[in-house]
């Protein structure tokens, strides 16, 4: 292989993690405040997807992105509330097989009302521009991905570490008995964090799917899989860590498919996965928790 | 053999920066009735949870019926910061499971009741049966070995009469009166066949009425099982009542020991919990 | 006297079901849909009870059933494919002369031998999940709850790509998958027809589990669920408890995955997706989590509601002229997915809860019936 070739397969990768990590994001703030393991995450990131063909159709593109943010995150919010929230108090895995049965619900929706064939995803025109970077050539979506990842995350630290919001979040995410004590709304910075989550997993779909070209009903377990792994890698709970696993996750895969082990791709992030839960549970950037007895 | 059943050398039990159990030395000799005191956030439980196995000492040796169940000494990122005020280097690492360790005849109940609360009771006294079973796993499952099964339960019902839960066997656990619940617990701690028996705080939330049946309850299992007992308390005439020496820790360190009465006197027992320094 | 009842009625309902499934043995021409329904139903009450035995009894969410059967489904079927239908089978790459010249000398054993080696097979298969399952058990039985629940899908899902991987050709067959394998053997030399094998095989297999979850070790594994911290203070290893019930568990699930492929006669890697998990997981869940023979009820309810009872939903309707709305392709599953959310958010605890079935409880509750009729007059 070429430096061209390599360098080439490098920024389709770091585009690829630019999305992982959004969704990434997703899980790991879930993660931190309910201790839930949003399995639909990935199933409302295909969602989004569908949303965007559908808004397509009949807006110009720039109502059809807010559009599809919107609905996506209403779509989160409503998630949790009802299939959440009333399980609060319900053992760990009541909680963890409603989620699994919303990915399951949002998966043979979309297969009924959109056919499990797949369906073209819309261009936005600027997104595709191609570029001439020396030898290297690169969509502008590909460029454009990785940037806009790291404005979002900057935006998400400065909300959650200098915002009265971001304050409770962190609060409910470090003991949710004692936040609630305090007097924090705990249902809203729920809310709030199945928002922000949906809203960057619309903006992730967006940006990975423009590339991928057309989306199934299934098109998004394996990414929200992954992006979980990469949620687990940086530490669970841990932001700049969900991202870093993201970039890392989707730079590695793309490697790996240059390679020519494409069918190992999936089975590596897995293996990533197990791995690190063995060598070091808490991730890279996570703290270490001592149960009590 | 010594009359010694438990001792502790030096056990020492650090969280990050913080000493929970600084140097403990306990000495607990057969038959008798040993109690650990201290204002809450002592360490008591945290001394309770390196014996029985749930945390690994920093450092120090816990030695048990004879052989020594755990020992440590800091290392990696432990020697660095490690706070405790022994510096007796360890040089073995002993680490033994809690079940290992129940197994070897070291029984405890929790401060905060942990029964298998969706099962009856007699089925939480007929788990902790399991511990010694003989047959495999086929074995079991095909019920090759139907008279040791038979013996677990026949035994089992006994010890519920002996603790007169006798009545309540075929009741879920959880629906059990609170006193009850710990009666419960103690019961299940018994079938294991310990010969030390662990009590975390047993009269927490009971009535002085309560308190005193629980002192006669204690008073006449140690009897009738040969057990030595330890136990974690708040109820002072209790422990003043039943115990035969008295250990008291604040911040980690143990500030006094010695027969109830001597540390019923003692000053810097009574400073620890009138806090007479501080005002 | 009402032991004696129990007995009766229990011994009367097995007589019928016997009965039922000896008659449709020779009837098996006219009601080709409902016997297929009925193994597939009896195959996945199995892997149900599999699944439940770690998920209800010992409380590991473990969600790795799909990898566990088809590493069950992939052995049976290597194991017994005709070596006449190799070449066809394996087209693309040509078969591993390994396994061909294995097949070729098992082949010329005697008869008996080959009356039973469909069996062999089945439970070599079991043997090799059972050993994946203990290697992986070392590894991931330590984590929680859900980071359980999240390895045990990334193995599957690993062990999945093994098995479909170019590397893997010339066993596995890639991600062609394999096909020409044969049907469920005859038991007892002929004696039992072969319809039956599935029904007998998983009976022993779900009575085994029964007796394991009644016996001393099953009460250890009930211990763990409730409470993992007093399980340990009460001398139960954790390690090997947890170990046990994990590799027994794929054990099953890996026998059931092998009765599929036999069932199925031809497999490819992405039968054993985490879908596949997910729909066993919604049979458990809906038939009571903690619950044998609530499993076993709601394999045959599901089962046969998905591929037969409510088929209808899935095609347009028409009553009167009126073209009935909603009802076409993939409003089934759609049925089965809010049916799914109704169980977990309000009627939680499924068709039987944790509790097994009893003729006093079934006849209890007419009882009772009767009763607050008669209370309304």
């Amino acid at each position: 292989m070429s430096m061209t070739t390599i360098l080439q397969h490098c920024l389709t990768g770091i585009s690829l993690g630019g999305a992982y990590a959004l969704i990434a994001i997703g899980y790991t703030l879930v993660y931190g405040i309910l201790r839930l393991i949003n399995f639909a995450h990935g199933d409302i990131f295909m969602m989004a997807g569908y949303f965007m063909i559908f808004a397509m159709a009949s807006f110009p593109w720039p109502v059809a992105i807010v559009i599809t943010i919107v609905v996506t995150t209403v779509m989160g919010v409503g998630i949790e509330r009802m299939a959440y929230k009333p399980l609060r108090k319900s053992p760990r895995m009541s909680i963890m097989i409603s989620a699994i049965s919303v990915s399951y619900l949002l998966q043979n929706l979309s297969t009924y009302l959109f056919t499990a064939i797949p369906r073209g995803y819309p261009e936005i025109p600027f997104l595709k521009r191609i570029f001439q970077i020396g030898e290297l050539s690169a969509s502008f979506v590909t460029v454009l991905t990785p940037v806009l990842t790291l404005i979002l995350v900057v935006l998400l630290m400065i909300l959650v570490n200098k915002t009265k919001t971001g304050i409770a979040m962190r609060a409910v995410s470090k003991d949710f008995e004692t936040a609630k004590l305090m007097g924090i709304n705990i249902n809203g910075i729920v809310s709030v964090t199945f928002a922000i989550g949906s809203l960057l997993a619309a903006v992730g779909s967006i940006l990975y799917f423009t590339d991928r070209m057309s989306v199934t009903p299934f098109s998004g377990t394996l990414p929200g899989l992954k992006c979980f792994v990469a949620a687990v890698f940086g530490g669970i709970g841990n932001i700049p860590g969900a991202v870093l696993g993201g970039f890392f996750i989707g730079i590695v895969e793309t490697l790996l498919v240059a390679l020519g082990y494409s069918t190992f791709s999936d089975a590596f992030t897995f293996l990533l996965l197990i791995v690190m839960l063995l060598v070091r549970p808490t991730g890279l950037f996570g703290e270490k928790t001592v149960e009590k007895v | 053999m010594s009359d010694i059943l438990l001792k502790t050398e030096h056990l020492t039990m650090q969280f990050g920066g913080v000493v929970a159990v600084d140097d403990l030395n306990i000495e607990i000799p057969k038959g008798k009735i040993i109690a650990l005191i201290g204002p809450n956030g002592a360490g008591k439980t945290t001394a309770f949870n390196v014996i029985t196995g749930g945390y690994q000492a920093t450092n120090g040796a816990v030695h048990f019926d004879g052989q020594i169940i755990g020992e440590n000494t800091p290392n990696k990122k432990m020697r660095k910061i490690y706070g405790g005020t022994d510096q007796t280097v360890f040089h073995r690492r002993v680490v033994n499971t809690p079940d290992k360790i129940t197994r070897l005849g070291m029984a405890r109940t929790f401060q905060n009741i942990r029964l298998f609360k969706d099962l009856t009771v007699f089925e939480n006294v007929l788990i902790a049966k399991h511990c010694h079973i003989k047959a495999g796993m086929l074995r079991s499952t095909f019920r090759l070995n139907h008279l040791e099964e038979h013996t677990m339960r026949q035994d089992s019902d006994a010890l519920l009469d002996t603790v007169g839960l006798g009545a309540y066997r075929d009741a879920k656990a959880s629906s059990l009166p609170y006193g009850k619940q710990r009666r419960l617990e103690i019961a299940r701690a018994l079938a294991t066949h310990p010969k030390l028996l662990l009590l975390d705080e047993p009269a927490a939330g009971m009535n002085p009425k309560e308190t005193d049946e629980l002192a006669l309850f204690i008073q006449s299992i140690k009897d009738s099982f040969e057990l030595t007992i330890f136990l974690i308390e708040h109820h002072m005439n209790l422990v003043m009542d039943i115990s035969d020496k008295i250990y008291v820790l604040d911040y980690g360190k143990t500030i006094a020991v010695g027969t109830p009465k001597e540390v019923q006197n003692n000053p810097a027992v009574i400073r620890a919990y009138l806090g007479v320094d501080e005002e | 006297m009402r032991i004696k009842r129990n007995t009766i009625l229990t011994l009367a309902v097995a007589v019928v079901l016997v009965g039922l499934l000896y008659w449709l043995s020779f009837n098996q021409a006219k009601n080709g849909m409902l016997v297929s329904i009925l193994q597939k139903s009896a195959i996945f009450a199995l892997v149900a009870v599999s699944m439940n035995l770690l998920n209800g009894f010992t409380g590991l969410f473990s969600l790795g059933q799909a990898g566990f059967m088809s590493i069950g489904a992939y052995t049976t079927a290597i194991l017994l494919i005709p070596v006449k239908n190799l070449d066809g089978v394996y087209y693309m790459n040509g078969v591993s002369p390994f396994i061909r010249a294995v097949k070729v000398y098992l082949a010329t054993l005697p008869d008996w031998f080959q009356a039973i080696y469909p069996f062999i097979a089945l439970l070599l298969g079991a043997l090799l999940a059972a050993i994946v399952a203990a290697l992986v058990g070392i590894a991931v039985l330590r984590l929680k709850s859900d980071y359980l629940a999240i390895a045990t899908l990334g193995m599957s899902e690993i062990i999945r790509a093994i098995c479909s991987s170019p590397q893997m050709d010339k066993i596995t067959n890639g991600s062609y998958g394999l096909n020409k394998i044969p049907n469920f053997p005859p038991l007892l030399g002929g004696l039992i027809p072969a319809m039956l094998t599935p029904f007998i095989v998983v009976a022993i297999c779900i009575t085994f589990i029964m007796l394991l979850i009644r016996s001393s070790y099953g009460r250890a594994f009930k211990a763990i669920r409730e409470d993992e911290i007093a399980a340990e203070a009460m001398g139960i290893s954790l390690v090997k408890h947890k170990a046990m019930s994990f590799v027994i568990s794929s054990f099953f699930a890996a026998l059931a995955g092998g009765l599929l492929a036999m069932y199925m006669r031809s497999i490819e890697a992405k039968t054993f997706s985490i879908s596949l998990t997910y729909d066993i997981l919604l049979i458990v869940v809906i038939g009571g989590i903690g619950s044998v023979s609530g499993s076993v009820l709601s394999a045959f309810l599901v089962t046969a509601s998905k591929e037969w009872w409510l088929r209808f939903f899935d095609q347009p309707l028409n009553i009167l002229g009126w073209q009935v709305p909603l009802f076409r392709t993939g409003f089934r599953m759609i049925i089965f997915s809010v049916l799914l959310m109704v169980v977990v958010l309000v009627y939680r605890r499924g068709l039987m809860g944790s509790n097994e079935f009893s003729w006093d409880r079934l006849l209890g509750r007419f009882k009772r019936k009767k009763l607050s009729e008669g209370g309304v007059k």
